[in-house]
């Protein structure tokens, strides 16, 4: 382990984290950190469980056993397993879908300005002081359309600021909805499988806009770690500082990128295949909303 | 009425330079086709009549009404047919010929000024199309994109449009036009022009399809006149204190029902909407049953003036305050002012509350939910608020009716007017304030410009919304705007399909 991975204290731990469907188990008891500063990517194969522990993190499900705690660089510390969904989001940890979950019939600029809807919708007084103009509200927004400008060009995605999201090209969709996330000023970022469906130059793109994310301060001067699912293993070997293996919703490696690509479980898990080898990309996907909710809990 | 049918064996388009010989043999039987389904329909279902008799009921044939439609089937898919063929120019001369003599010329029944019209401007229509663009028919996302263009064009034309109309409507009352029907059918309009309006915050922007609006209305109604009735409060005290008790049933109802998604939601609406009326049925004592409410009291002029001759104690007369004739037409104009006014307000509220967090989210809603929620969107409270601003807004048109009819009774509350308001806003386009109120002419203002084809009123309105449905799904001025411009607009945002 690195010097800065020791003296970090973890953003994100998970511990003995169990979500049942039913008879099927996505995840069993996994147990790992994510740290401010770094990539973590959690990866393996199809069905896997990895984009059911993010729905555990991010709030869309409530796991079945487990302790999910992230701790703010500023020390306030919060109990997700115990959140919505929309509490875990304010509380700052953002994502992105594996199946695109754009605002498709709002502009990219919009989209931006959504995402920060919680601190706008402070400043215009649930909308009163926004109905008659008051400054205040403003302010507000002006300084949200200025965060909003630094994603688009952060993102490449100044000039189509006022197109309709769902008219962009695929890559720009992914681009933008790591912008939305973004925006939101999260201290955990979360991105389900963001190179899915790019082209070679288009993930070098994103995995420098991935090492942007981890390394810069953002304009609130905080920094953002970032959880990654990635089936690109050039992508995750070249960018990651940390990667989690899963197989059949075990844990079965964790450490650093040389470790784990050596590591014979994980080998097996991936049947030999050549660590360069892009696995065919997945076809589950996200559900569908409907039987997103196994459990009864406000998302 | 028959669909043409795209599965008839036609030759080639008439794209052809060297025009094909028309194929009337193969024409001729496809129209007597046609002709052989119309009589098969309308013998059972214009053919036969039921009449009332004395000595109980009987039926009665209709055989002119049938062959006059079988008639105008025949030449109507023989027209569509030779249009496809490339003798639009005359087909186009002699549908407009028919529509005039429908219009001009005396018909023994209504129906069948009403086919001649509708027909002969329809095939006029398509050969006009045909001689434009040179094809019989538009492919449908042809036909959508031109749409979307007339549809941001108008959108962009409102600029100048809103204030002319908003003139046009201040103006009205005081033109020697304004007779008391005039005025009532504007008041009529405005009506649910508002409720249009009000319906589009849940339905347009927050993407809920709401089945029973006209819960709040009544909730509105009654609160008035049970409120006039039991305490005598006057209606300048009990329009916001309607408002208020229409918002609190809205998040009452909001409170279970707003975790449901999709169908479910609409269904328990519906069913909200009649629990309403039945208990404002069922609660005799309280509401008056079905006898409903009278002598619900007519507003005064903001509580300073009396629209009547001789105003009670204390109060002036609108007439002598303002030096004017007596006329029974003030309080009317008045009546007319006022939904005017109250309308604009739910206007102006949603142009302003698109561009506020609250509007942005509502439409994120409806785009995605889970991805809101992804944001930190507290749905729940965002969806709240939309149904407890879309129900205040309710109320307020629901206490204006009780006062302008002074009678309320639950009959005027019953799903059908859910239905109007429903259409009215799918029609207009989702989420389209002009969309709203040019839909609300067809549907409102038409029928009424119409009474004398009462009995087809209905039959012509689903007619409507069937051909809408099939022809522009999305409604008519569908078109959304951004609510923010980086640009400015400078750069054009591109149009779908460019980008793919
Ligand atoms: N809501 C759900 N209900 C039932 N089974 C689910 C649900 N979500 C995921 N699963 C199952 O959990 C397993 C892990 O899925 P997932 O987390 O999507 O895998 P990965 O993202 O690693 O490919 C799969 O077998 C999937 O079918
Ligand atoms: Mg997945």
């Amino acid at each position: 382990m690195s010097v800065t991975e020791m003296t970090e204290t973890p953003l994100l731990t998970v511990e003995h984290l169990t979500m049942r469907f039913g008879g099927l188990v996505a995840n069993n008891d996994v147990s790992f950190v994510a740290r401010t500063g770094e990539i973590t990517a959690l990866i393996g194969p199809n069905g896997a469980g990895k984009t059911t522990l993010f729905n555990c993190v991010t709030g869309f499900y409530t796991p079945t056993v487990g302790r999910l705690s992230l701790r703010h660089p500023d020390g306030r510390e919060f109990l997700l397993e115990r959140m919505p969904g929309y509490r875990i989001a304010q509380s700052g940890v953002a994502r992105t879908f594996q199946n695109i979950r754009l605002f498709g019939g709002m502009s990219v600029l919009e989209n931006l300005i959504v995402a920060q809807h919680n601190k706008l919708m402070d400043a215009s007084g649930f909308a009163i002081a926004g109905l008659f103009g008051l400054p205040t509200y403003a302010k507000a927004e002006k300084a949200a359309l200025e965060l909003a400008k630094y994603w688009l060009e952060r993102v490449r995605l100044t000039e189509f600021a006022d197109w309709e999201a769902g008219n962009l090209p695929y890559g720009a969709q992914r681009r933008l909805e790591i912008a939305r996330a973004m925006c939101t000023e999260p201290v955990l970022l979360c991105l389900d499988e963001p190179a899915a469906g790019l082209n070679p130059r288009e993930s070098g793109e994103l995995a420098e806009i991935l090492t942007f994310i981890r390394d810069a301060r953002n304009p609130n001067g905080h920094r953002t770690g970032v959880l990654l699912i990635e089936h690109d293993m050039s992508v995750v070997m070249r960018i990651s500082d940390h990667v989690v293996v899963l197989d059949y919703g075990r844990k079965i490696s964790d450490g650093d990128p040389t470790s784990v690509k050596n590591d014979p479980a994980v080998i097996r898990a991936y049947l030999g295949e050549d660590e360069d080898a892009e696995l065919p990309p997945e076809v589950a996907g996200d559900l569908p909303a409907s039987v997103v909710h196994p459990a009864p809990k406000e998302i | 009425m028959t669909m043409p049918s795209h599965t008839a064996p036609t030759p080639a388009p008439a794209a052809v330079p060297a025009r094909p010989a028309v194929d009337w043999p193969g024409s001729l039987k496809d129209a007597a086709t046609a002709a052989f389904v119309a009589l098969l329909l309308t013998v059972p279902l214009v053919g036969l009549r039921t009449v009332d008799r004395p000595t109980g009921l009987s039926i009665e044939a209709r055989p002119d009404e049938v062959i006059a439609s079988i008639v105008l089937v025949f030449l109507g898919r023989l027209g569509l047919g030779l249009i496809r063929q490339g003798l639009a120019l005359p087909v186009l001369v002699l549908a407009l010929a028919a529509a005039a003599v429908g219009l001009a010329l005396p018909m023994p029944t209504q129906v069948l000024r009403l086919v001649l019209v509708a027909g002969g401007g329809i095939i006029a229509l398509r050969a006009a199309i045909t001689l434009t663009t040179g094809r019989s028919k538009l492919s449908q996302a042809e036909r959508d994109r031109r749409m979307d263009r007339v549809a941001a064009k108008v959108q962009h034309a409102t600029k100048y449009i809103a204030p002319v109309a908003i003139a046009f409507a201040v103006a009205l009352p005081l033109t020697p036009l304004a007779d008391r029907q005039l005025l009532d059918i504007g008041i009529l309009l405005l009506t649910y022009i508002m409720l249009g309006w009000g319906l589009n915050i849940v339905v347009g922007l927050a993407g809920l399809l709401d089945l029973g609006y006209v819960a709040f209305y009544a909730v509105g109604a009654y609160s008035y006149a049970l409120l006039a009735h039991y305490f005598g409060l006057s209606f300048w005290v009990c329009l916001p204190l309607a408002g208020v008790l229409a918002a609190c049933s809205g998040v009452l109802l909001g409170f279970p029902v707003l975790r449901l998604r999709g169908d479910y939601f609409a269904i328990v609406t519906l069913g909200f909407g009649e629990i309403i009326r039945i208990i404002l049925v069922n609660w005799y004592q309280f509401t008056g049953g079905p006898n409903g409410i009278s002598g619900i009291p007519r507003p005064s002029f903001f509580g300073i003036a009396d629209f009547t001759r001789t105003p009670p104690e204390g109060m002036a007369a609108f007439h002598e305050l303002f030096g004017l004739e007596f006329s029974p037409l003030h309080r009317i104009v008045f009546m007319y002012y006022l939904i005017l006014a109250l309308a604009l307000v739910v206007n102006v509220f949603t142009l302003r509350v698109r561009k506020l967090p609250l509007g942005r989210a509502w439409e994120a809603l409806r785009e995605d939910e889970i991805a809101s929620a992804s944001l930190g969107i507290n749905r729940t409270n965002m969806k709240l608020a939309a149904f407890a601003i879309a129900a205040m807004f309710g109320g307020f048109a629901g206490s204006f009716f009780a006062t302008r009819q002074g009678f309320i009774s639950p009959e005027s509350f019953t799903f059908i007017e859910s239905a109007i308001i429903l259409a009215i806003v799918v029609l207009g386009g989702m989420g389209s304030q002009i969309g709203v109120v040019v839909a609300t002419l067809l549907v409102i203002g038409l029928p009424e410009a119409f009474r004398e084809l009462a009995d087809y009123r209905m039959l012509a309105f689903g007619m409507g919304m069937v051909v809408i449905m099939l022809w522009r799904p999305r409604g008519l001025l569908a078109h959304r705007d951004p609510t923010i411009l980086l640009h400015g607009g400078k750069t054009p945002r591109v149009n779908a399909g460019a980008a793919r």
